[in-house]
């Protein structure tokens, strides 16, 4: 039979069943279990309405504890227990060999490295494209273009830039856009601007931007201020965690830093940018914010228009100029949404596979937890390994799922 | 925006950071377009940004070959070195070692009689005072200034030749048949979900809904093994229906919570008064319900779309077996980055086939999108 053909006989038999089951389901209902007529007409109303809710949820809630809730149990199990024996109970001997692999920890720091470098970037870009696009006539055209790579699978996406990355060996014409543009630096000043002391200065901006973030989430703590003293304690484990993951990164970048100016770059040969440790890493990490920047944008865009016009008159009628009017006026004012797009990036983030398996599949250094807990599962066939790195990815995503569940709750109270 | 900042200076400042900026975001997608529409020695030879434009390069060597003829007592091999039109070659060797040393029209004198002159639009004229018989003819080296070149034979080698093993078509209409049912079955669900979370009084209701909310982020990962082996144990194996349940189960939360949201802010008199009528609550659903809820159910529509298409994860370990025959094109590509690395002019077509049908509903449909996104994030 012709592909295309069984493909439609499908697709009519799967969605006719849904819409069968819920037709016929309510015909039972009020047909057949409990019609409306006869002595007990009221009553069996009254039954069936209460049941009918359960009827219209049924399939949903069996799929959803099924293919989500389930599992998260069901590979917690697995994480303690032993496949080769028979799945037999093995305590956190999972984790302990785990922890060993010197692998799973080149995954858990490069994850970690993705995890503040992709939101905060995705984040930056988008917030500025958002108020870029949003002064131009041109701005909406911008924005889907922008927005494009959206649409574009992760694995397309890595063939797109396989192409940019590409190497050819020296001597020969470079087909890879990066490299013709390498290959065009030949180590005069020009070169050291552009290669030196640029890079310096967007570091350098980063650290400090970093260094501004643990300002302000010390703040309430250092500065006696009013109105803060009852803070939950988990805002202060928060607040412990920004702060070290923050001072963490100023370490790497100081340490960047350093070995930007100890480094001399090797001008003139054609680079294999895949296969340079750390440096790999950070160009695979373009591929996502590449993806992401359009996200953050739309909806940063739609909070920037949402920012009450009379708050930026009255700070253009104060003097202030446009850098202040967006820095201290619209930035504080759309904190949320930029929390927002922030933490659905980091879960992107964290189940980011496609790109690493497509372009290095984890070699030269650039392993993921998500990609380690592929080659654990299906690869080296060790569930219990394996099911122990989902569940670090797990206990990972698990502040964002208690933060956005509190808010969900706090809304429909 | 406000009045003031149209008239500074800056606005030059944005314009031309804006064009900047989307110059960057569209360079590489565009690097793979092009590539795309050249051939294998193009794309091998030179940048893709060359091909925009008129070249000048050496080309690689071209063996003259034709059948010959007698011409006022001499043996003549005459024809063009290159197929196509618009080439115009400056200089011309015989000799890898010399390349450059001949003018168009210059004769040249091979030895042994034979005489050889290549004219500027690549015609060759070879003649000898013997037979050539079986002897190697000689080789041509040119430098040539060409005209941009683009083919559509990629595109026809990967989708339509019957004999290519790794062409697209089929992965192509596996995408379809994984991609369709996926999409609609959990809109279907998730609507009848919605509806009840939305508007019917039970008892737990906020407590499904905050659980909705926690399921939003849990990762599939997770699933991966212990739905694999239920899948096994209930004989689905491997295979289209446990692909389309997967997918469904994982986009369920996103589903219920946007529909969710976006029926209760519907005006509750439409739905009383129906009741009033005495409509039951499928009537109520199917004929007030859905279609107020187009724009909730299009963009859910459009996400799910562009998820189960793009997918490589779910369909790797739900639906290919180790016969291949139910491979989606995401899987095709990595195994074509795998085993065709350096074939650019396939891989590049390949990945455009793919991207092809996400891009353009991206574009026509961008307006659900953005405020599925919008509803989905933003509370």
């Amino acid at each position: 039979m012709h592909p295309a053909l069984q493909g439609l006989i499908t697709i009519i038999v799967g969605v006719g069943g849904c819409v069968g089951y819920f037709y016929f389901s309510n015909q039972f209902l009020d047909r057949v279990l409990f019609p409306a007529r006869g002595e007990n007409a009221g009553r069996n109303i009254n039954r069936a309405n209460q049941i009918r809710p359960w009827l219209f949820m049924f399939p949903a809630l069996f799929a959803l504890g099924l293919y989500l809730a389930y599992p998260v149990f069901a590979t917690f199990w697995l994480s303690l227990t032993d496949r080769d024996a028979g799945g037999a109970f093995v305590g956190l001997a999972n984790y302990i060999q785990m922890a060993g692999e010197p692998k799973f920890w080149e995954a858990m720091s490069n994850n970690m490295l993705w995890l503040v470098i992709v939101p905060a970037f995705s984040t930056a870009f988008g917030l500025l494209a958002a108020q870029l696009t949003d002064r131009i006539s041109w701005g909406g055209i911008a924005k889907s273009l922008i927005f494009m790579p959206m649409a574009i699978s992760f694995v397309g996406a890595a063939v797109i830039w396989k192409l940019v990355y590409d190497t050819r060996p020296a001597g020969q014409d470079q087909i890879g856009i990066l490299n013709a543009v390498w290959l065009a630096f030949d180590g005069g000043s020009f070169s050291v601007l552009f290669l030196k002391i640029v890079p310096l200065l967007l570091i350098a901006g980063f650290a400090v931007l970093m260094g501004l973030a643990i300002y302000q989430t010390l703040r309430p703590v250092l500065g006696r201020e009013k109105g803060h003293g009852k803070s939950h304690w988990w805002a202060h484990v928060l607040r412990g965690v920004i702060t070290i993951a923050a001072l963490w990164m100023i370490w790497l970048s100081l340490g960047a830093i350093v070995s930007l100016f100890s480094a001399t770059l090797p001008y003139g040969e054609p680079q294999t940018w895949l296969t340079i440790p750390f440096w790999n890493s950070i160009f695979l990490m373009v591929v996502l914010v590449w993806i992401q920047t359009g996200f953050a944008m739309v909806i940063l865009s739609a909070a920037l228009r949402g920012i009450p016009e009379e708050t930026i008159e009255a700070a253009v009628i104060d003097g202030a100029n446009p850098f202040q009017i967006f820095f201290k006026i619209k930035v504080p004012q759309i904190m949320s949404t930029i929390v927002v797009v922030w933490t659905t990036i980091t879960i992107v983030v964290l189940k980011v596979f496609d790109i690493v398996f497509a372009m290095t599949n984890g070699q030269w250094e650039t392993q993921v937890l998500a990609n380690y807990m592929y080659d654990k599962l299906f690869r080296a066939n060790d569930w219990g390994v394996g099911s122990a790195s989902a569940m670090v990815i797990m206990l990972l995503v698990t502040p964002i799922l208690v933060w956005n569940v509190y808010n969900a709750r706090k809304e429909t109270r | 925006m406000h009045a003031t900042s149209k008239k500074s200076p800056l606005v030059w400042v944005v314009h031309i950071s804006v064009v900047a900026l989307v110059a960057l975001w569209l360079f590489p997608t565009v690097g793979l377009f092009v590539s795309s529409f050249r051939t294998a020695d193009q794309i091998a030879n030179s940048g893709w940004w060359a091909s925009l434009f008129t070249q000048e390069r050496q080309a690689p060597a071209i063996r003259i070959e034709g059948a010959e003829e007698q011409v006022d007592g001499e043996f003549v091999i005459a024809g063009n070195l290159f197929e196509a039109g618009n080439v115009t070659i400056s200089r011309w060797g015989t000799s890898s070692r010399e390349p450059e040393a001949y003018e168009p029209d210059q004769v040249v004198d091979l030895g042994d009689g034979e005489r050889l002159t290549v004219a500027e639009n690549g015609a060759f004229r070879l003649s000898a005072p013997q037979s050539f018989g079986n002897s190697r003819l000689p080789r041509v080296f040119t430098t040539a200034t060409r005209p941009p070149e683009f083919t559509l034979e990629n595109y026809r080698f990967v989708l339509f030749d019957p004999n290519n093993r790794e062409g697209m078509a089929k992965a192509f209409f596996n995408t379809l048949t994984v991609t369709i049912p996926a999409t609609i079955i959990p809109i279907v669900i998730a609507a009848f979900a919605a509806y009840a979370l939305a508007w019917m009084r039970f008892p737990g209701r906020s407590l499904l809904i905050a659980a909705v909310v926690g399921l939003l982020v849990v990762p599939l990962q997770l699933a991966l093994i212990p739905l694999l082996k239920l899948h096994n144990d209930i004989g689905i194996g491997k295979g289209y229906l446990g692909v389309w349940l997967a997918h469904t189960g994982f986009g369920l939360p996103l589903a219920i919570y946007l529909l969710r949201n976006y029926m209760v802010g519907l005006p509750r008199d439409i739905i009383e008064n129906a009741r009033v009528d005495g409509a039951t609550d499928f009537q109520i659903f199917v004929k007030i319900i859905l279609p107020l809820s187009f724009p909730a159910l299009a963009s859910f529509a459009i996400f799910q779309f562009l998820w189960t298409w793009n997918d490589l994860l779910v369909a790797l370990v739900f639906l290919i077996d180790s016969t291949g025959e139910t491979t989606v094109m995401t899987k095709q590509i990595v195994e074509l980055l795998g085993t065709r690395g350096g074939n650019w002019e396939i891989l590049a077509t390949s990945a455009f086939v793919s991207i092809a049908v996400p891009l353009v509903v991206f574009f026509a449909m961008q307006k659900y999108l953005v405020r599925g996104l919008l509803a989905g994030s933003v509370k």
